[in-house]
């Protein structure tokens, strides 16, 4: 046999012609920084990825435009620092978080539930790089977009507050930093709990709904329960990363906030373990 | 190369494959068939490593598929369901299977023309007619122009341009060395097409043979003979290995013996032959006589 000659099996150029019996090939091995590359092709991509970030962004910066403009202007006092109130200004991170999480679920879930997942993983036949792709793209596109939002949240929070005679806020008050940033930490980390659920789960429905229920549904029971019996409720995911933003639902009785999220990741990470575990064992 | 040893796989109580083994070489277009369930997707899938055996081996050019380094190089597959992101153009779907090996851009845009995909890479694979479907399943499989080219049911859906296509697409690849497994219903589509055949019945091997050893071994593979003595001339053809069914009318049916032994043998004996024709079953009678114990869902009223 000569060198293939058909247009659409032609070699890549600079690739020598193929021997009888072992044609040449355009195919690379698989690294994890090529796996990545796919996975942001995809996210890019889908037109959800889009709707997610500007639904994030209209949720965090719009709340806190609208707590912020509303009420009585806020007074620093010894309990009403600068740091609660733009946690307070933060509101909307409790709305955007189930965009995210449904970001993070549906990263593995949409795959599940239109197949594709089998040409991922046929393509990708050790697996675990997926599932590492994911998170790298997932929590790389969250943090920067979430990081752009809570600033842009606290800037608008803080020019609302100064035009109605409110105090002013600086970015060097204590706390204020922790929180910009933390507000966006903690959505990053949530939108991996939301990829890992929707890895073990794979279906969009189940993933959407253990995680709507970890969320928002436990908090709001567990709040309204009795206090003696609830003294695990600082170790929720929501209550234990809310002490990073100072969630101010959670302001009372809370961890450090440094703890808090180190819980928080701490189930980031123990469910990813089991998605990784689950995604080797399974059949596809 | 694809060797398949003592593959089994169940799914609950339901054995889908069960003790199989079998070679597909390289070189030429290797036929599987057999009947609904009868376990033909589920080893392709265990062959792309998606599921995982309860015991046996498969190899992809001599390798363990899941630790190959490159595996679009090796292996390139087509499964029966749909395996595209129906929200991504067709290009973004290939594009992201071509970036985890590093398979260019221009590369794509070639399957994409080989796919008769031009005109809708860049709208969305949601939209797509099974037909449109296939093609795009097709391109994703050629991608990394793999040295194994594994088609469940690739004509699925596809019009007879379509048909024709992937008839032509898999004789040219098996003609420059690569290994092609390809996985159809259609028996006619697939007696054109493949030089060799395997054929699965309840997740088991039922035969592993060309295309023409199969149909020749088949009933109906034969002589046709018409004859004024029906009786007398069979009496004569009797022997060990010779079948003769006569229905009662001038005809005989032959088989296990030539024309040319019968002619001659009618000659000595001076009887008239008004004609000798000789019979070939067609794939699908074949197909048909070696499955028949063993297909999963029969169609009631028919059988």
């Amino acid at each position: 046999m000569s060198a293939i000659t058909r247009p659409g099996l032609a070699p890549a150029q600079g690739i020598p012609a193929p021997a009888p019996m072992a044609p040449a090939t355009v195919a690379g091995p698989v690294t994890q920084v090529r796996v990545v590359r796919a996975e942001w092709t995809k996210l890019r991509a889908l037109r959800s990825t889009r709707w997610s970030a500007l639904s994030a962004i209209v949720l965090i910066v719009g709340v806190g435009a609208l707590v912020a403009g509303s009420g009585t202007p806020y007074r620093f006092s010894a309990s009403n620092t600068a740091a609660v109130g733009i946690s307070t200004a933060l509101l909307g991170v409790l709305f955007a978080q189930l965009v995210v999480g449904m970001v993070g679920v549906l990263a593995f879930s949409g795959e599940y539930g239109t197949g594709m997942i089998r040409a991922t993983l046929a393509v990708v036949p050790a697996r675990l790089p997926v599932l590492w792709a994911k998170v790298i793209v997932l929590a790389g596109l969250v943090l920067p977009v979430t990081l752009l939002c809570a600033f842009l949240d606290y800037f608008v929070a803080a020019a609302i507050e100064s035009s109605r005679g409110g105090s002013a806020f600086s970015l060097s008050d204590p706390g204020v930093l922790r929180t910009v940033v933390g507000s966006a930490l903690y959505l990053t980390v949530v939108v991996v709990i939301g990829l890992a659920l929707g890895a073990l789960f794979r279906k969009t429905a189940a993933g959407l709904s253990v995680f709507a229920a970890v969320f928002f549904v436990i908090p709001i029971i567990v709040a309204s329960l009795p206090h003696k019996i609830t003294g695990f409720a600082l170790y929720l995911p929501t209550n234990a990363g809310g002490a990073l933003w100072g969630d101010p639902q959670t302001t009372a009785h809370a961890l450090s906030p440094w703890t808090g999220f180190a819980v928080l990741c701490g189930y980031a990470v123990v469910l990813t373990a089991l998605a990784a575990w689950q995604l080797r064992r399974r059949d596809a | 190369m694809i060797e398949i040893d003592g593959l089994t796989k169940r799914y609950g109580d339901k054995t889908a494959v069960d003790g199989l083994s079998f070679v597909v070489e390289p070189g030429v277009v290797t036929g599987f068939l057999g009947p609904n369930g009868a376990g033909k997707s589920t080893t392709m899938r265990m062959i792309a490593g998606l599921d995982r055996p309860d015991s046996g081996t498969v190899r992809v050019n001599g390798k363990h598929y899941p630790r190959a380094p490159a595996p679009m190089a090796e292996l390139g597959i087509l499964l029966d369901a749909r395996s595209v992101h129906p929200g991504l153009s067709a290009r973004a779907n290939l594009l992201a299977l071509a970036r985890t090996a590093g398979i260019s851009r221009r590369r794509v845009d070639e399957v994409i023309d080989l796919a008769g995909l031009a005109e809708v890479a860049g709208t969305r694979a949601g939209g797509f007619s099974l037909g449109m479907g296939q093609r795009l399943g097709v391109a994703a499989a050629l991608l990394g122009q793999p040295q194994t080219v594994v088609l469940d049911e690739p004509v699925n859906g596809l019009d007879p341009d379509g048909v024709r296509w992937i008839r032509l697409l898999l004789k040219s690849l098996a003609a420059e060395g690569r290994t092609v497994l390809v996985s159809s219903h259609l028996m006619s589509e697939m007696a054109q097409t493949a030089t060799q055949l395997i054929v699965l019945g309840r997740g088991k091997l039922i035969t592993e043979a060309s295309v023409t050893d199969f149909t020749d071994r088949a009933a109906g593979t034969g002589v046709l003979v018409r004859t004024p003595e029906p009786v007398r001339l069979g009496q004569l053809l009797a022997a060990p290995g010779i079948t003769v069914i006569n229905d009662g009318t001038d005809l005989l049916r032959v088989s296990g013996t030539t024309a040319e032994q019968i002619g001659a043998a009618a000659w000595r004996a001076h009887l008239p032959l008004y004609e000798l024709t000789p019979t070939h079953a067609s794939l699908e009678e074949a197909f048909m006589q070696v499955t028949q114990d063993s297909i999963e869902y029969h169609a009631g009223a028919t059988r």
